[in-house]
């Protein structure tokens, strides 16, 4: 990618480690029907560095859009509740420095985030700094905060790392806004989609297309380690799995089959693409080593096998198969040994997709003619469905395992008008279905891990 | 206004008896999936006589001829299947022995057989299935003295539907297979 993610990360934590302030705590693993109330004050911008970010990025207050960024992370989680800017009374620059905690305490907020821009030079280059600080306003006192320099096209990854702090710090989970999607791009009439891969941040914004749409592809999927991207690629019409770097742009044919491959996903440690190969009408689950180009076939069995996900310490493989006479779930070791089938509710089961927290297993569920995302333990009990519709699949879980992503069709009318696919992600609780904004219609997505630094 | 309740009544005995009709003489036991889409056959069709649903599709495999094209002349260019099936119904098998015989006098032709599947399954098991109804097609076409490597397969699973309707008509005319010119 033309826009290198070159962080130059100046941590300066205010705070020793180890210090434990339990005033302020949420609980995410019940639906929060009763969010904390958090006021994001604008960040401070002093008037030279407003001017030179100005000439920069062409933004009026930068410090105020940063803080927009935050709002919009932390509101859509559902666990906060931001707390209008007009009714803050204190101005951003004296917050920063030292809150007049009875102010805000006035306002009902029990949470405050303050920070400050400057504009920087080094080596001739221009740089922003951006300093930020949680206080706990009932019990009075900044909780957690650090300052980071970057490129001032950074800016809105420096708004999703404060996010990440925020929300790491409140809630003792591992955050997931500094993070991409990648997804498929939809557009034209339901008999003849154009589709592209796209990628976004996790928010919505800087889409970026990766195909150009001249063949179909399907299901991208991250590596959980890097940037890289496996998918289905329709080229040529020889429909095949590809590896896609999305820093340079370089795709590659993934192994050598003698037929289609699809449903690719990548390994724990990334090293491995797990996949089907589907040759004389039979699909079976074969894994390729993309170090020692060893490909290897897991499955043996003249049913359907596809839709394979790999246990978080990759000893696992989740799978669909129709052995039974129906799609089901099953469970392998990552030898192929020991296959198991899990699934045992009413309804026929596919797309089953490994919790990165390993406890979990996500899937889709089709019963009386309507579609579920739904989680269950990886031994089959437990099941617990999140959302019902009139079609919707794919679920992709957040790297914190706390949030699923899927995609959802819309039904068309009588004269087959209407169609549309959209994004949608529902809290791992059932609560806090929400539609993800994309530029055109979408679909497949997938979550990246947290971007480094 | 008696006799329009009257009328309803009647059409909806009538609905009523279709739906039995139609899962008494399904081959297998399905799960209630297929139930609920009969079911369904019958609400989104009200508007059009039984007598046209019944035209068009026996049990869930579609018997019309709107979405179909030719092969060459006489030749129908394609199969549609049950929800969830590759078996090839007598009427499939009749297209593919026709399309064997013209494939048999113009051997200098070769095709690729693609495979579709409708919206109703997640994507990637439909491709999977695409690609067991393509070779189902394939293995009859060989069967019929096609050799194999005339016959290419290819599975689009549930995306290139050509009908874009969201009802258990337009979901018959997707379940197909294709036999399209290579050359």
């Amino acid at each position: 990618m033309k826009n290198k993610f070159l962080l130059i990360l100046i941590f300066c934590f205010f705070l020793k480690p180890g210090i434990s302030y339990s005033l302020v705590e949420i609980d995410i693993t019940r639906g929060n029907l009763d969010p904390l109330p958090i006021s994001v004050s604008p960040f401070f911008t002093d008037k030279i560095s407003e001017e030179k970010i100005k000439k920069n990025l062409d933004i009026d207050n930068l410090g105020l859009e940063i803080s927009k960024v935050i709002e919009n992370n932390l509101s859509k989680t559902g666990l906060f509740d931001t707390l209008d800017k007009e009714s803050f009374l204190q101005k951003p620059d004296i917050a920063h420095l030292k809150p007049r905690f009875e102010d805000w305490a006035l306002i009902k907020s029990q949470v405050l985030i303050t920070g400050k821009v400057t504009s920087k030079i080094i080596n001739e280059k221009d740089y922003i700094k951006i300093e930020f600080k949680l206080w706990d306003v009932l019990g009075a006192k900044m909780v957690d905060g650090f300052s980071l320099t970057t490129v001032p096209t950074n800016w809105r990854r420096v708004g999703h790392k404060i996010s990440d702090k925020v929300y790491e710090r409140l809630t003792g989970e591992s955050g997931y806004f500094d993070t991409r999607i990648i997804y498929v791009a939809e557009e034209g009439p339901k008999t003849q989609r154009v589709k592209k891969l796209a990628i976004m941040d996790q928010d919505g914004f800087n889409t970026k297309y990766l195909t150009l749409g001249n063949e179909l592809v399907l299901t991208p999927r991250f590596n959980p380690t890097n940037q890289m991207v496996t998918y289905l690629s329709y080229f040529r019409n020889m429909p095949r799995v590809y590896l896609l770097n999305i820093e340079t742009g370089k795709q590659e044919v993934v192994g050598d089959f003698p037929g289609m491959t699809f449903a690719p996903r990548f390994s724990p440690d990334g090293k491995k693409i797990i996949m089907s190969l589907a040759k004389d009408g039979n699909s079976e689950i074969w894994v390729r080593n993309l170090e020692t180009n060893i490909q290897e076939k897991l499955t043996d069995h003249p049913s359907i096998d596809t839709s394979p996900s790999y246990s978080p310490d990759g000893k696992f493989i989740t799978f669909n198969s129709d052995r039974s006479g129906y799609q089901q779930i099953y469970v392998m070791r990552s030898d192929g040994s020991k296959v198991k089938r899990i699934s045992f509710g009413k309804g026929i089961y596919g797309t089953p997709v490994w919790s990165p927290r390993g406890d979990l297993i996500a899937f889709t569920k089709l019963h009386k003619g309507k579609f579920f995302i739904g989680v269950m333990r990886t031994d089959g009990t437990g099941e617990r469905l999140l959302t019902e519709n009139f079609y919707q699949e794919a679920p992709s879980w957040s790297p914190n395992g706390r949030i699923i992503i899927f995609y959802r069709e819309t039904k068309t009318n009588d004269k087959g008008q209407g169609f549309s696919a959209k994004l949608w992600s529902i809290d791992l609780t059932g609560y806090n279905e929400r539609l993800v904004l994309t530029e055109t219609d979408a679909s497949d997505p997938s979550w990246s891990s947290l971007l480094g630094n | 206004m008696n006799l329009s309740k009257i009328l309803k009544n009647a059409f909806l005995v009538a609905i009523f008896g279709l739906i039995i009709t139609a899962c008494a003489t399904k081959k297998s036991v399905k799960t209630t999936t297929e139930s609920s889409t009969t079911t369904k056959a019958a609400e989104t069709q009200k508007s059009d006589p039984i007598e046209k649903l019944d035209a068009l599709m026996q049990g869930d495999v579609y018997i019309g001829s709107d979405t179909v094209g030719e092969l060459a002349s006489g030749v129908p260019d394609r199969v549609f299947f049950a929800t969830n099936e590759t078996i090839l119904t007598t009427a499939s098998r009749e297209t593919l022995r026709k399309q064997a015989a013209w494939l048999r006098q113009n051997s200098d032709v070769t095709v690729v057989v693609e495979g579709h599947a409708d919206e109703r399954g997640t994507r990637e098991y439909n491709l999977a299935l695409g690609e067991r109804r393509a070779n189902a097609a394939k293995d009859y076409l060989m069967t019929y003295g096609v050799s194999s490597d005339r016959i290419k397969v290819l599975s689009y699973g549930k995306e290139r539907p050509v009908d874009s309707g969201s009802n258990p008509l337009s979901w018959s005319k997707n379940r197909r297979s294709v036999t399209v010119k290579a050359n």
